[in-house]
């Protein structure tokens, strides 16, 4: 349209310096007050928020505890041949025998026994029955004194998996969090019966799934009435619809619990109308169904909001037009307004995924075994096994997964294409 | 059904619409529409003429009354069973789809080939001028264009009945008289008939065959352009359509087609048309065209006395304002021809009218 001149290098300001130059020290004042503007926040989310992730995250890889606990066992161990069949010589019990000494002073043996208890089974026994008996020990002949106090010591296993993880970091967590380890052989899953975590990942992704599509099909009829009401009728829409969020999540959890138990509301309503009969009671809680009620009850309002702004925006004379072209009401529906409409929808399905696959307290509650999430282990690791190392690595998977799918939903429908409004 | 309303391709008889019960925004609207005729619906925003349309295209039902299209009752058919075409206020074009892709809507939902639709939305391209913009998406094009592409998709399933909200609402001055006669010269080379809806008067004039002014849910005139500007019938018509002088006065008598009248400032006895003046004795509201006005003879017929309050001078007339009787409003147009009267702010001159040129109306 406009025809466009060729420049020759970049333009001048009227002092003849470049004028993007000229432009930056124009600018530079403002953007300084912007600056310090948000500094505030930035540092507030850099020490409350960044910080401590980060470090949780970093205990995913981090394994100083190893080195840090046997310095010198672990030095000694370096020469010896892994795939030898026989326990390590006298020197390597003589420098375990000088750590375990300190270690067993400051008590941080135990801790040790922990962490390798994750690899494998029996060695927190070893470190502890171990860490009692050092102080005992007679100088020289370590090696016979440590098989004395636990034959496990001349488990050429036991000191496989020291070795293996003497390092300041490992992949371990991460191996566990997706069901593999390091073997003798290298890289293998562990046994069927162990599996756990890809299981639940899956689950959480398919429940997840699941929640967004109930509450896409639910929320798109509420959210186009409250667009298509007048506004006094649609202004008290809106507080029903906000009103779960002046409620506390575990009110509103209990409440499902309440109306969904075998007990519960819903049942004894269905079986005195007769639809279902007394011994032969509904399951409706402690599984799946449980979980995708709540949680799409609870997730409901985040399709809502984001649908009803992008439906606001839709002017009502589109689906006229349509209709006035010849479109019936399920044509100009179908391909006039809900093509406008697909970028609420996948507001509300991006949040409400996410929100979804990162939830805990209402899956706890109200999913039993079968209905629990992948963050309830987390949970679990972090306030009752106190592995945190893996539920730090399990953390960095779900991080992760929630990051790939962004991208493949960036790739598939463009996130240019999500309007919160 | 009458015999001739084959003729009229649209008929409204006796309808009423009513939106919350309480009050009529349409009171007994009759209308009978020709084929290929372009008739404009004028009035103030809320006068009910956008509800007319909108109770033609399908998306109001009629309170009472019956809407016939082409002779046939239509107050139970859906829009999208009407076969009108509709140019919206604001376009309306759709933002997801392509230029060519819009035009192809109304095609593709009646079933047609891909070919025929191709075809036709190439042609339609070609009639609004813009035939390389059917890639582009609604929000590329600048609104002139838009407003091309609403007309062309209108018209592209070739309906018998364009409908036009407002369509020029959203442009600036220029683009939007160069779309008028654009629109026109439409209408005229395709010969379907458009009902047109504005409250912009000089572009009801310019389009039109025929306008219905719209005043409070009522037709107050509906007639050709030069009528309505000429011959208005009333008061309403005559303030809303151009300029208009006012004076009031009591009708003395009435003389066959003539009026004679006192004005009520000044005590002058004139004469004008007895239009719309009710009988001797009543209030009246006479009304002079500013262009009517002859200025500066002494013996010009109605002759009163004017004070020069303000002169605009705008090239080919210049705008004089004066105080006449009453009132400070009264505007004069004298034409910048070769010896036009040369006036002066503040100089008292002769101003008068020929008797036909002022006529009797209604008071407001």
């Amino acid at each position: 349209m406009s025809d466009t001149t060729a420049q020759s290098g970049p333009m001048l300001a009227a002092d003849g310096t470049p004028l993007k130059v000229s432009l930056a020290r124009a600018l530079r004042r403002q953007k300084l007050r912007a600056l310090m503007l948000i500094a505030p926040l930035f540092l507030f989310i850099v020490i409350t928020f960044l910080a401590p992730i980060g470090d949780m995250l970093f205990r995913s890889v981090e394994n100083a505890i190893v080195p840090d606990t046997l310095p010198e066992t672990v030095a000694v161990l370096a020469d010896w041949d892994a795939s030898s069949e026989e326990a390590p010589g006298e020197d390597v019990f003589t420098a375990l025998h000088a750590d375990l000494l300190i270690a067993a002073e400051e008590k941080t043996h135990t801790r040790l026994g922990s962490r390798l208890n994750y690899e494998m089974p029996g060695i927190s026994s070893l470190f502890r029955k171990s860490g009692r008996k050092v102080d005992d020990m007679t100088p020289g002949n370590y090696k016979e004194q440590f098989i004395a106090i636990d034959k496990d010591w001349g488990n050429v296993d036991v000191w496989r998996t020291i070795k293996r993880f003497s390092g300041d970091y490992t992949a371990g967590y991460f191996l566990a969090s997706i069901d593999a380890k390091i073997g003798h052989d290298g890289f293998e899953f562990v046994d069927e019966d162990q599996r756990i975590y890809l299981f639940l990942l899956w689950r959480t992704i398919v429940l997840s799934v699941a929640i967004t599509l109930t509450c896409t099909i639910l929320g798109y009829p509420v959210a186009w009435i409250l667009a298509n009401l007048p506004l006094r009728y649609s202004n008290l829409l809106m507080i029903l619809v906000l009103l779960p969020f002046w409620t506390s999540l575990l009110v509103r959890t209990s409440a499902w619990i309440v109306l969904l138990q075998q007990q519960g509301v819903i049942n004894d309503t269905l079986v005195a109308i007769g639809l279902v009969d007394d011994l032969n009671r509904l399951e409706l809680m402690h599984n799946q169904t449980g979980t995708i009620i709540a949680m799409t009850h609870i997730l409901l309002p985040f399709m809502i909001l984001p649908l009803y702004s992008v439906m606001k925006t839709v002017s009502p004379s589109y689906v006229r037009a349509a209709k006035s072209l010849g479109a019936n009401d399920w044509t100009a529906f179908w391909k006039v307004y809900f093509p406008n409409t697909v970028p609420g929808i996948g507001a509300g399905a991006v949040l409400v995924f996410i929100l979804a696959i990162g939830y805990y307290i209402t899956p706890e509650l109200v999913g039993g075994t079968s209905g629990i999430f992948i963050s309830n282990r987390i949970a679990y690791h972090i306030s009752s096994s106190l592995n945190w190392g893996l539920a730090a690595a399990l953390g960095v998977v779900l991080l992760s997964m929630i990051l790939i799918l962004y991208w493949v939903y960036d790739k598939i429908v463009g996130i240019d294409n999500v309007k919160l409004g | 059904m009458e015999a001739g309303a084959q003729d009229h391709i649209v008929r409204f008889e006796n309808v009423q619409k009513s939106y919350d019960g309480e009050t009529l925004v349409v009171k007994n609207f009759n209308i009978d529409i020709d084929r290929g005729e372009f008739l404009t619906m004028l009035g103030p925003s809320g006068s009910g003429k956008t509800t007319c349309l909108m109770m033609l295209a399908g998306f109001e039902p009629a309170t009472h009354g019956e809407i016939y299209l082409n002779g046939q009752p239509i107050n139970n058919v859906p829009p999208h069973k009407r076969g009108i075409g509709m140019v919206f206020q604001n376009y309306a074009l759709f933002p997801h789809m392509t230029v060519a892709e819009n035009l192809a809507f109304p095609l593709k939902v009646r079933g047609m080939s891909k070919a025929d639709s191709d075809a036709k939305v190439k042609r339609a391209l070609e009639m609004v001028r813009l035939p390389q913009f059917g890639g582009r998406r609604p929000a590329q094009l600048s609104g002139g264009q838009q407003q091309r592409v609403a007309v062309a998709r209108a018209l592209v399933f070739e309906p018998d009945l364009v409908l036009m909200d407002e369509p020029l609402g959203a442009l600036d001055k220029n683009l939007r008289e160069e779309m008028q006669f654009e629109i026109k010269h439409i209408h005229e080379s395709l010969g379907v008939s458009v009902v047109y809806v504005t409250h912009d008067q000089s572009e009801a004039l310019t389009m039109s065959n025929r306008i219905a002014v719209f005043n409070d849910g009522i037709v107050q005139q509906l007639a050709a352009p030069e009528v309505l500007y000429e011959q208005p019938e009333n008061s309403f018509v005559a303030q809303f359509i151009g300029e208009n002088n006012k004076l009031s006065g009591t009708v003395t008598a009435v003389d066959g087609e003539t009026a004679q009248v006192t004005l009520k400032s000044t005590g002058d006895k004139v004469a004008a048309l007895a239009v719309n003046c009710g009988g001797k004795g009543d209030e009246t509201l006479l009304s002079i065209r500013p262009e009517r006005i002859i200025i500066g003879d002494e013996n010009a017929p109605n002759k009163m006395s004017g004070k020069v309050v303000e002169l605009i001078y705008l090239g080919d007339h210049i705008r004089c304002r004066m105080e006449v009787g009453d009132s400070n409003e009264f505007i004069v147009k004298v034409p910048n021809s070769h010896a036009h009267a040369a006036l002066k702010v503040g100089e008292v001159t002769p101003v008068g009218w020929v008797t036909e040129d002022c006529r009797a109306l209604d008071m407001i």
